[in-house]
């Protein structure tokens, strides 16, 4: 059927004299406005249909809650709108380029979440008889077998629920390690590069070290020289946390002369692993002296971030360090006459074996919601897609680097590896890295890392992953180009960037001065006002 | 390769934008010794969409669900049923494929269903405020301890015999590393009020759970009182968020922490993870929180948003100072949970809480009426310890031939207290069936004989 148009206009009017702008609903076209839950007046409703309850004598011996909960209860069709028009003022991955330097935003396989939700995984109990979920371990060791091939390590511990869980699961295991060996009082210090991102000083810190900072070179790597001093004395030395690829998107040149610097002071050496996309298929750390890395599955394996999680850190060790991962661990039990499957809880389940955990680090096993994803993932590329994903990845980031050097400042000489750093150098007075990374949003991008690594004024990390064709790069770099050309003019518009975004600039500062962190019913007298 | 869009054309024409020969320019700094010839050994090449899905689903279709048998496992998990449009919005591309929301502008999607989320997980747990979520239960549990500790300026941790020991053992872990004395009470299966003869000077918190890992539920406000006499703080825990429905929340006893598990409501059992943590605490404590905060805040035209907030308590700016090292929360088991927890509201929450009571107390009716039965949980919301005459091993076991997830038994979280050997801990649901408890009721007449 042609679509009648008999009367209607088909184009549109010129009517350049009337503004659009305010709305009556507050909605702007496809972008509905949409208050809060509580703004509602369902308050006494569900949505839920549930059976009645037969009147059955109440075990509960008294000890009920006094105020009922009160919270608005919204129909499936209301709350579906909700978070549908809420879920219209994010930016995602799915939706265009999101090249936030060191997080690893590529694309995430729907065969993954497919898979993730059989019920065969995804309705099965932690705490099930092993004979009932033999097939849930052999995933989780298939992937195990993987990680280890692909890091050339000794074991791995599952447990992580994230990349900072993860260096804490490393860090302990090196901590117990010093226990073993009666030194756990007297080394203390862990060397961490001032590039390093937060969580490494930060779980130092928590598993009870003190942290030492090490400085960069004038090529972003590890200033050796620094290191070298720092290791005059070595008897107080736990350590070193290293990111490699680092920070700065940089491979650490002397990464085996620092394993061999530490280990000769009698320090395990941490490798954060936030960057092994980079150089996962083609290199394995084990290979440059490491004794723990984590691995985040939600950035070399593609599971999604999520809005902030959920994560998972597993975190592979070395020889020396494997005694000490943390329960459970998984063993073969061969006392009921098959072989099972099964966890260590405790020593108990262990006898006779020597190993050392360093304790336990969540309730149960991990994620392993996403560890059927990430072994989806793994296996959709094998080693030779794993490789190509690493060498993309890499490719594309070099390909950024050179379109932009012209008009932006790299922050080092090189190549690079899978993300490409510049420094604000480039910019006009008054023009900062976040009026550029704001003025992204209005060209439909999602800002890259800005401020960080800490070692380069007014960073700007992009990554690009191996998930973009060369033609999304292309319209990247002509917007970013655009923009870095009107930072060096000094442009002032950028200085109110994003003007098309859901909302414009948000104030944090009056956001942390007084905490609103939930919401309150108004005051009777002003709702009356209102 | 499907999910790789360079053509080998593109990755030319790059190159010699570049000014590179190949992509092993990229990779000089790699030390010689670490160089690989070509791939990775020993491991197999890419594989079809539709063979990695059969081969998945293979090992899925080995295990046994809890959909599929009559299940009445607990302990820290739960079997709940997850509404479909649960499902469906958490696999929006939006809220699925997006970060952290550090750019406020284009995450408000994302940060109203936090600032949501922190509402309801205030009010569900009767706290001041509660934070944008942990990895899950035993994680905050552990959290909560080394806050406690922080707010206190004390080095010493109680925890309760009740206390379901997995949070137990990752609280000793992150305590021990900081060298926090943790005194662990005598197991019991109602004896959490012994937190209050235990609290000392000393003491930085108290750590009960009601209900507690035997199920039972427990007033723990006198806990509360002796601890605040000591200048302690009470942190109060729960692994069940439904029981809060019905059962005395953390805030109504008195709690300065509440600290417990959401998995319950909108995520799947999921073989121990991803879960999401629930952290709550007093206005007074707010500043001393671990993990992500959503805070209101207004944008350059005045308009209502919501951002990260009193982000100088984290990593990122405090670094080795920092509250917690965490950086990730459980993005999008929040949603999971507030988008569940949105369509119940209280009014269905404290149904759901109702039916979930009421089936356990079924259920402890049935197995009470078989001879050599006894139940330990002298009350309960909805699990209970019973004992049984032969081992709890052998007689789940049994029960598993018979398609009866029977539940846990104590020895496996408890190996040493030979006393509970053949004390079994079962769960009941809303999605327990009046036919599953008579199956679990008849098969275990028979198999005790």
């Amino acid at each position: 059927m042609t679509m009648n148009t008999t009367g209607r206009p088909t184009a549109p009017a010129h009517a350049d004299h009337i503004s659009g702008d305010a709305t009556i609903s507050g909605s702007k076209g496809l972008l509905q406005h949409e208050p809060l839950i509580f703004e509602t007046d369902r308050w006494a409703e569900t949505g839920v249909d549930l059976p009645k309850t037969k009147g059955v004598k109440s075990r509960l011996g008294g000890v009920t809650r006094k105020a009922d909960v009160q919270l608005p209860g919204l129909s499936e069709p209301e709350a579906v709108r909700h978070y549908v028009r809420l879920s219209q003022r994010n930016y995602a991955i799915d939706l265009g380029m999101f090249p936030l330097g060191s997080c690893t935003m590529k694309h995430n396989p729907r065969l993954n979440e497919k898979m993730a939700r059989l019920p065969g995984f995804a309705d099965i109990h932690p705490l099930q008889p092993f004979r009932s979920i033999q097939g849930a371990m052999e995933l989780i060791k298939e992937l195990e077998d993987w990680l280890l091939k692909l890091t050339n390590m000794h074991s791995v511990a599952m447990s992580p629920k994230a990349g900072a869980h993860g260096e804490y699961c490393g860090m302990m295991a090196i901590r117990q390690a010093l226990i073993a060996r009666g030194e756990s009082e007297t080394r203390k210090r862990v060397l961490v590069p001032a590039s390093a991102h937060g969580t490494n000083p930060a779980t130092a810190a928590q598993c009870g070290f003190i942290v030492d900072e090490i400085g960069a070179d004038k090529r972003g790597r590890v200033d050796m020289d620094d290191l070298r001093s720092k290791l005059e004395t070595t008897d107080d030395i736990a350590g070193i946390m290293l990111t490699n690829p680092n920070t700065c998107g940089l491979f650490e040149t002397d990464i085996r002369e620092i394993a061999d610097l530490i280990h000769d002071a009698g320090g395990y050496f941490y490798c954060d692993g936030a960057n092994f996309n980079a150089i996962v298929g083609r290199v394995r750390p084990g290979d440059l002296g490491i004794d723990a890395m984590h691995i985040n599955l939600h950035k070399t394996f593609s599971t999604p971030h999520g809005g902030g999680g959920p994560g998972s850190g597993p975190t592979v060790l070395s020889e020396a360090l494997s005694g000490f991962a943390p329960w459970p661990l998984m063993v073969v039990d061969s006392s009921h006459g098959t072989d099972l499957l099964t966890y260590a809880d405790h020593q108990d389940d262990m006898p006779g074996s020597d190993v050392q955990p360093v304790g336990r680090l969540t309730a149960f096993q991990g994620q392993m919601g996403m560890f059927v994803r990430a072994l989806a993932y793994i296996m959709s590329h094998g080693a030779d897609g794993l490789k190509q994903v690493a060498e993309d990845a890499v490719l594309n980031a070099n390909y950024i680097q050179a379109r932009l050097k012209h008009v932006m400042t790299p922050a080092f000489d090189g190549f690079c590896m899978h993300e490409a750093l510049f420094s604000d150098k480039f910019t006009a007075e008054g023009i900062e890295t976040i009026d550029i990374a704001k003025s992204l949003i209005d060209e439909g991008y999602h800002p890259m890392t800005m401020y960080f690594p800490l070692v380069v004024h007014g960073a700007m990390l992009i990554e690009p992953t191996e998930t973009e064709s060369k033609a999304e790069l292309d319209r990247f770099c002509d917007a970013l180009e655009g923009i870095a050309k009107k930072a060096a003019e000094g442009d002032p518009r950028l200085k109110g960037a994003p003007y098309s975004a859901p909302m414009r600039r948000l104030d944090e500062t009056q956001a942390a001065r007084k905490p609103v962190l939930k919401w309150t019913a108004p005051e009777p007298d002003q709702m009356a006002a209102e | 390769m499907r999910y790789l869009p360079l053509t080998e054309e593109d990755r030319k024409d790059m190159l010699s934008v570049i000014g590179a020969k190949s992509v092993d320019d990229f990779y000089q700094d790699v030390p010689e010794v670490a160089r690989l010839d070509g791939q990775v050994p020993d491991l197999p090449d890419h594989m079809t969409e539709f063979q990695v899905e059969r081969h998945l689903t293979k090992l899925a279709a080995k295990n046994t669900t809890a959909s599929d048998s009559a299940f009445f496992v607990g302990c820290g998990a739960y079997k709940h049923h997850v509404p479909a449009s649960v499902d469906h919005i958490i696999q929006r591309s939006e809220f699925l494929t997006t970060y952290t929301p550090y750019q406020p502008e284009i995450a408000q999607g994302t940060l109203q269903t936090l600032f949501e989320f922190q509402t309801q997980v205030a009010e569900l747990t009767a706290m001041d405020v509660a934070n944008a979520s942990m990895y899950d239960g035993s994680t905050g549990c552990g959290e909560a301890a080394l806050m406690a500790c922080r707010a206190t300026r004390r080095k010493k941790v109680i925890l309760s015999g009740g206390l379901h020991p997995h949070y137990a053992e990752v609280t000793r872990t992150v305590c021990d590393a900081q060298g926090i004395e943790v005194v662990q009470l005598p197991v019991g299966v109602d004896d959490e009020l012994a937190l209050a003869d235990a609290v000392d000077d000393d003491t930085a918190c108290v750590i009960g759970q009601s209900p507690n890992i035997f199920g039972t539920v427990t007033d723990l406000s006198a806990v509360a009182e002796a601890a605040h006499e000591k200048k302690a703080l009470f942190v109060s825990v729960f692994t069940e968020a439904v029981a809060l429905g019905l059962v005395p929340p953390p805030g109504e006893m008195g709690a300065d922490i509440a600290v417990g598990e959401g998995q319950s409501i909108g995520n799947s059992l999921n073989f121990g993870g991803p879960y999401v943590g629930l952290f709550a605490c007093t206005q007074k404590l707010m500043r001393q929180m671990p993990g992500r905060l959503c805070g209101e805040t207004v944008d350059a035209d005045g308009k209502r948003g919501f951002v990260l907030t009193l982000s100088t308590r984290e990593q990122h700016i405090r670094r080795d100072k920092a509250t917690s090292n965490i950086c990730t929360n459980s993005g999008l088991c929040t949603l999971a949970f507030t988008s569940h927890m949105t369509l119940l509201g209280g009014t269905g929450l404290k149904q759901l809480a109702e039916i979930n009571h009421e089936k356990a107390c079924q259920l402890a009716d049935g197995l009470e009426s078989i001879k050599g039965v006894e139940i330990l949980t002298p009350r309960f919301f909805n699990e209970f310890a019973f004992r049984v005459p032969i081992s709890a091993y052998d007689a789940l076991q049994e029960l598993l031939d018979r398609d009866v997830v029977g539940g846990v038994r104590v020895s496996r979280l408890f190996p040493e207290e030979p006393d509970l050997s053949n004390v079994i801990i079962a769960t009941a649901t809303e999605c327990t069936s009046d036919e599953d408890i008579a199956l679990y009721v008849d098969s275990l007449k028979d198999i005790i004989g």
